[in-house]
């Protein structure tokens, strides 16, 4: 890392006791690109992006973006949020609702001359395509239309750094995707660390270049997100990071020469064939499969590479969104993901006998 | 009709209301945002006038102004005369009687604003001064208008405290409330009525204009 990149380099290191009575004790390290901060809700997520803020005071602890302190308990440094420099977008986009959108972009650039702030606000507001509704009212325009007016007011100003506090999560899917589009531009346009809190697993693969998650106020995991969604180090993660089947299983047989591991799920006779780990037969583990992953055939298949096929009954058919979740009894209840059209040939109806398909480097062994 | 009554509460009741505008702004942020744990003790104090009997208030400000106390023998030596029974008396006291009514619309307005907002301005560069005058206030101005109107109106509507604090002088301290009951002592019924009237359909004017602006039908009381 060069010393250009150092000097915009956030550096976190903070604890504050949170009420629900555990305490938020986080060390990070945001250089400039997208850190996804990702975690269920109240895993103290977005108490850390406040602390970073300033719109809340860390009990001990340093923040610091290069060698520019904004906090440091032990120097009594507190900068206020409002000389901290750091951009700030609210889930709820928080536009003042008085204002009309260029107002609202407009906010943060005070010390600009009236030329220079009218062509700053139209670039940026062309770069978010959001040109053309500078005039209207933020209850005139759509959730998505909003999110990126909140995103171009935060970035006009040029921060130091960005902070997005589940920014998406009150949208629609395809207007996500758009929204995520204009975010990595704008990430390519300007090096600055963004740190961008979620608990959408979806939102980690398709914006994170670095990936931090929390559990209960602490990291429990950090890397690429499929270093750290792909193999889920614990049962906690493995669920939040998309993996619908979580399994506790005791290890069978130890198959060295195959490189795997026969599993019998706990109160089944259901067996699963696993890659194989350290844990010697007998030893309790977890297996975690995401729903994507299973396959669904109507009648027994033959002639497969996948060592794990289990007879099962169709239980349950919903629709969510534009996939179609389905629950399959085969001793232990998978969830399993298909899309519409999959249900179509297969011309699935609940109580339906189906055979699941599993294959062996799609089951993860987490801990708990 | 007693148009020197009017004038001179109309006077007053103007007069007042600004006082307590500029007043109550800061004070009511204040007991809106600070974290302080004493914001309550200061919250109550300004809401005595709600629940204490007037003459009570009025005793009390009587004796602050009189030559006896500290208060009273400043203001004397400073502007030569003493401050009971004038009308800088009567306005003093009308602004500590009608405090509440200007401060709890406004604080209740403040803590109607989404502290996202204030919190955006802040991120924003804004100084808490620029965040109060570019978002608190205009995102409140209902609660302001509603809190000027109020206390207008119940500067108008005071009796006993001018009773006590300012007697009954023409042109000086006698308002219009005064003047009624001056009349209905006087047994001069036509006149104390025509003077009710009046008073009876300014107050349901401020009402109607106070419930109006809220656009919200019934809400419990104005002051919430």
């Amino acid at each position: 890392m060069g010393s250009g990149a150092d000097r915009m380099t956030l550096g976190v290191s903070v604890t504050k006791r949170l009420g629900d009575g555990f305490t938020l004790d986080v060390a990070l390290v945001a250089p400039p690109g997208i850190t996804m901060l990702f975690g269920a809700s109240g895993s103290g997520k977005t108490t850390l992006l406040r602390c970073i803020a300033g719109l809340a005071r860390p009990d001990t602890g340093r923040i610091a973006i290069g060698d520019r302190v904004l906090f440091d308990a032990n120097e009594s440094v507190n900068v206020p949020v409002q000389e901290r420099h750091v951009g700030y977008v609210f889930q709820q986009a928080a536009l003042f609702p008085h204002m009309s959108l260029r107002e609202n972009i407009e906010y943060g650039l005070t010390r600009l001359s009236a030329d220079e702030r009218a062509q700053r606000v139209s670039r940026t507001a062309e770069s978010f395509r959001i040109a053309a509704l500078l005039d209207r009212r933020p209850a005139q325009v759509s959730g998505g239309e909003r999110q990126r007016a909140a995103l171009a007011r935060a970035l006009v100003t040029e921060p130091s750094l960005l902070l997005l506090d589940e920014p998406l999560s009150a949208l629609d899917h395809s207007i996500q995707s758009h929204i995520m589009d204009d975010l990595r531009r704008a990430n390519d346009a300007r090096r600055i660390p963004m740190i961008y809190v979620t608990h959408s697993h979806r939102e980690v693969y398709a914006l994170g270049q670095q990936a931090v998650v929390i559990d209960r106020g602490s990291v429990i995991a950090r890397g690429t997100p499929h270093e750290v969604l792909d193999r889920p180090a614990q049962s906690a993660l493995a669920n939040l990071a998309g993996f619908e089947n979580v399994f506790a299983a005791v290890v069978v047989e130890r198959r060295e020469r195959a490189g795997t591991m026969e599993c019998r799920i706990d109160g089944t006779a259901t067996e699963l064939e696993v890659p194989l780990n350290g844990s010697s037969a007998g030893t309790p583990i977890r297996i975690a499969i995401r729903a994507g992953d299973i396959l669904v055939g109507n009648e027994e298949p033959r002639g497969l590479s996948a060592r794990n096929v289990l007879h099962g009954q169709l239980v349950e058919l919903t629709a969510n969104g534009p996939t179609m979740v389905a629950v399959v009894d085969a001793g232990a209840r998978f969830i399993v993901h298909l899309t519409p059209t999959g249900v179509e040939a297969l011309h699935l109806t609940p109580g339906d006998h189906v055979w699941l398909i599993v294959k062996t480097y799609s089951c993860r062994i987490v801990a708990d | 009709m007693d148009w020197q009554a009017i004038s001179l509460t109309a006077r007053l009741a103007a007069l007042v209301s600004v006082i307590l505008l500029v007043i109550s702004l800061p004070l009511a942020h204040w007991l809106t945002f600070s974290r302080r744990r004493w914001t309550f003790f200061v919250e109550s104090i300004v809401s005595l006038p709600l629940v204490l009997p007037p003459t009570v208030l009025g005793f009390y400000l009587l004796m602050a102004m009189g030559t006896r106390s500290p208060v009273g023998r400043w203001w004397t030596e400073w502007t030569g005369h003493p401050l009971a029974f004038t009308f800088e008396g009567l306005v003093l006291a009308s602004v500590l009687y009608s405090l509440p009514f200007a401060v709890q619309p406004v604080a209740a307005a403040f803590a109607q604003i989404d502290p996202s907002l204030r919190e955006a301005s802040a991120t924003l560069g804004a100084s808490g001064f620029r965040t109060f005058t570019r978002v608190t206030l205009p995102l409140s101005i209902e609660g302001v208008v509603a809190g000027l109107v109020l206390s207008f109106a119940h500067t108008v509507g005071e009796f006993g405290v001018v009773l006590m604090v300012g007697g009954n002088l023409p042109g000086i301290t006698r308002t219009v409330s005064i003047s009624i009951y001056d009349h209905v002592q006087a047994l001069e019924y036509q006149r104390a009525n025509q003077t009710a009237l009046v008073l009876l359909a300014f107050s349901t004017l401020v009402l109607m204009a106070v419930y109006g602006l809220r656009r919200r039908p019934w809400a419990a009381a104005p002051i919430a």
